[in-house]
């Protein structure tokens, strides 16, 4: 993973709630068994109409996705998230987003900073009055500016710092190894296993 | 949300734990220090088609092994066909789907119950079907419906692809604790009212976004009546009020179920098990983060309006008026789910007109679903030009319910009986809406285009979609008592 500190790029306001992950990406397009090429699917069903905001000029190649409230929720599809970045977007704003979605970003390199819905709203009206404005997102200082504004946002410290470093979960755990091993060795011999397989004793 | 009411949180210094907490701390691996989160282990992790080939891709890049193919399952499910199911599937991106699970699954040692196999199913039907569903273990899947698994009080969680990736790597997960809410259904549940729309009406109440960053416990006289299939229908939709997880704590119900299951304990260690789950359940005293108090003498069937599962309503009131709404978000939520959903303010729910019933998903294709569903529409016509489709969660299920004459009962209406899967829930397979078609539907997301572009949705319990085949609008079971009596 890349490492993230700012990100300046076009913002793209999306005046919409619950922008539940089958409307990030609708289950038709979830059949690649690759991470990219995701990028014609993101937002598929919206898309067709001509006047949905990702499909105006103005904001061609926008890096930031302002969204309104329970942004991803739904579907765990990791998809989206891979939709987002194959799109182009850098960053996605929202006053609340789905816990599975915002985890799924953090891995991804997908920075999704939680804002006020107050902010959102001065956010969505600045970038209508201008429409394809620049804003910058600065992961250090936690914080968006466009002209003489400035917005907070809020992200864990632990996802930040991945971002931050650019680290990748499953070799930070791995160091831990020899725990895993050790607890491994206190787990109950009745616990659940898969292999090998058992078929029923009674009928059910 | 308003409809929650904060707790104080002094469990950490009393000692008393809820069952939630019980669970993590078991799974313990390395406590988080200076931010980062727990270690925490997985016992149980269960793949399928969809959400697995990037993960695998990912291993094999990083030329790491999957550590635990003994705690690791797989079936078929979300891509699969309904028919036919001995030739080849016709969509060659869903082939490609499947057959990179089976090569998948045949490299690293992974268990696979393919299309054909009779534990082959909807993932979350054939776990606790298996009996590897157990009280008090920790499960994942990268599938958002895992929740369906704190039915057994275990701690069940939807992750994605990167942790699916994470969990064949490590057999843990990096996770920061959760909050509690307890969701406590007092009194007894009427005729004709079921678990479906106890999750509803709570989803309703708290709003989609109401559970987020929590493990809602499920508690009270109404949940411990239920039978492990209500339980399973409760905790399936957590997610949709955006839960991390549902659960309900292990009682002897639960021991009846998994008891004599394939992967059930035996002999010594069956009561070594039961002995450990009986220590499960919240401690008296134990205070959680939130919670929220529902009646069930007081509720009705429930159906939704909209085009989010929060968006429902007693199937005897009307569909909402976008107006009435304070909250502008919401009211344009509802402004626009109206729209799309094709429906008037004011009009009574049970005047929709629907033109298919769907019978299935992780929700509510369990043998219970399919019995309580036969036993409605039996003897009965189905409405004219009425769709009805019915998917049996698993393999297992559709013999289950053969062997019961469920299926006639179901082909003698007219509906149509078919091989297990996730289906229509979510239409990847061929089972799809036409645009503008409207359903009644026993899964679980009517949001906008779920069940195949332009399809409208209303999330319905197997009693209501049952009515609804008969009557052709919205109806519950009280319909058809005062249709006889006329």
């Amino acid at each position: 993973m890349q490492k993230f500190t700012t990100v300046t790029g076009i913002a793209v306001p999306l005046r919409r709630s619950n922008v539940d992950t089958d409307q990030i990406i609708p289950a038709v397009h979830l059949k690649r068994v690759t991470r990219t090429g995701f990028e014609d699917a993101l937002f598929a069903a919206w898309r067709q109409d001509p006047d949905f905001v990702i499909n105006k000029k103005e904001y061609q190649g926008g890096r930031v996705l302002i969204a309104g409230a329970d942004f991803g929720i739904g579907s765990s599809r990791e998809h989206a998230v891979w939709a987002l970045r194959d799109y182009g977007f850098d960053v996605v704003l929202s006053p609340r987003f789905g816990d599975i979605f915002r985890g799924n970003s953090g891995k991804q390199g997908l920075l999704a900073g939680q804002i006020s819905e107050a902010d959102a709203e001065t956010l969505w009206n600045l970038v209508e009055a201008a429409p394809g404005i620049e804003l910058t997102v600065d992961l250090v200082g936690k914080t968006v500016r466009v002209g003489d504004l400035t917005v907070n946002f809020e992200i864990d410290d632990y996802t930040r710092w991945r971002l931050l470093e650019g680290l990748d979960d499953i070799g930070l755990t791995l160091r831990d190894e020899a725990r895993i091993s050790e607890f491994e060795a206190t787990r109950e011999s009745w616990l659940p296993q898969t292999l090998p397989a058992r078929s029923p004793e009674s009928t059910h | 949300m308003t409809n929650v009411i904060p707790t104080s949180q002094v469990s950490s210094s009393t000692g008393l734990r809820t069952l939630a907490e019980k669970v993590w701390d078991k799974h313990l691996v390395t406590k988080g220090e200076d931010g980062t989160p727990d270690l925490i282990y997985i016992d149980l992790h269960l793949l399928h088609e969809v959400t697995s080939p990037q993960a695998f891709d990912g291993l094999r890049l990083a030329n790491r092994k999957l550590r635990r193919p003994d705690l690791t399952i797989a079936t078929e499910d979300h891509n699969t066909p309904t028919l036919a199911i001995d030739k080849p599937i016709a969509d060659l991106t869903s082939r490609t789907q499947i057959e990179t699970l089976r090569r998948n699954c045949a490299e690293y040692g992974v268990r696979l119950h393919s299309l054909g196999d009779i534990e082959q199913g909807i993932v979350h039907v054939v776990g606790p079907q298996l009996g590897l569903t157990q009280p008090g273990i920790t499960v994942v899947c990268g599938d958002s419906h895992t929740s369906t698994h704190g039915a057994f009080g275990a701690m069940a969680l939807g992750i994605g692809t990167s942790e699916v990736e994470h969990v064949m790597a490590t057999q843990t997960l990096p996770l920061n604790p959760f909050k509690t809410m307890a969701i406590t259904v007092n009194g007894t549940l009427r005729t004709g009212v079921t678990a479906k729309d106890i999750i509803l009406a709570v989803i309703a109440k708290i709003g989609t976004g109401g559970g987020a960053g929590y493990v809602l416990e499920y508690r009270g006289e109404a949940i411990r009546a239920l039978s492990m299939e209500g339980r399973m229908t409760i905790c399936n939709m957590s997610i949709e009020a955006g839960a991390r997880a549902g659960m309900v704590a292990p009682d002897q119900t639960t021991y009846d179920y998994l008891e004599g299951r394939a992967h059930a304990p035996r002999g010594a260690d069956w009561d070594a098990a039961v002995a450990y789950w009986q220590t499960l359940a919240t401690d008296d005293g134990a205070s959680f983060d939130a919670e929220v108090i529902i009646d069930a003498n007081e509720l009705e069937p429930f159906v939704t309006w909209g085009t989010n599962p929060g968006q429902g309503v007693s199937l005897s009131g009307s569909v909402p008026n976008p107006a009435d709404i304070v909250d502008a978000n919401e009211r344009s939520a509802a402004e626009r789910a109206l729209e799309y959903m094709d429906l008037t303010a004011g009009t009574p729910m049970k005047e929709i007109r629907v033109d298919t019933v769907f019978l299935g998903s992780c929700t509510n294709s369990r043998i219970e679903d399919l019995r309580a569903a036969a036993e409605i529409i039996k003897g009965k016509t189905k409405a004219e030009g009425l769709r009805m489709m019915v998917v049996p969660g698993s393999a297992r299920v559709r013999i289950e319910a053969e062997a019961e004459g469920l299926d006639q009962i179901f082909l003698d209406f007219g509906a149509e009986w078919r091989f297990a899967g996730c289906s229509m829930c979510l239409g990847m397979n061929p089972d799809q809406l036409e645009p503008g078609e409207r359903c009644a539907s026993t899964s679980n997301r009517n949001f906008e285009g779920r069940q195949g572009k332009g399809g409208r949705t209303h999330l319905v319990s197997p009693l209501v979609a049952a009515a609804t085949a008969i009557r052709g609008t919205l109806s519950g079971p009280w319909d058809l008592v005062q249709d006889g009596d006329q």
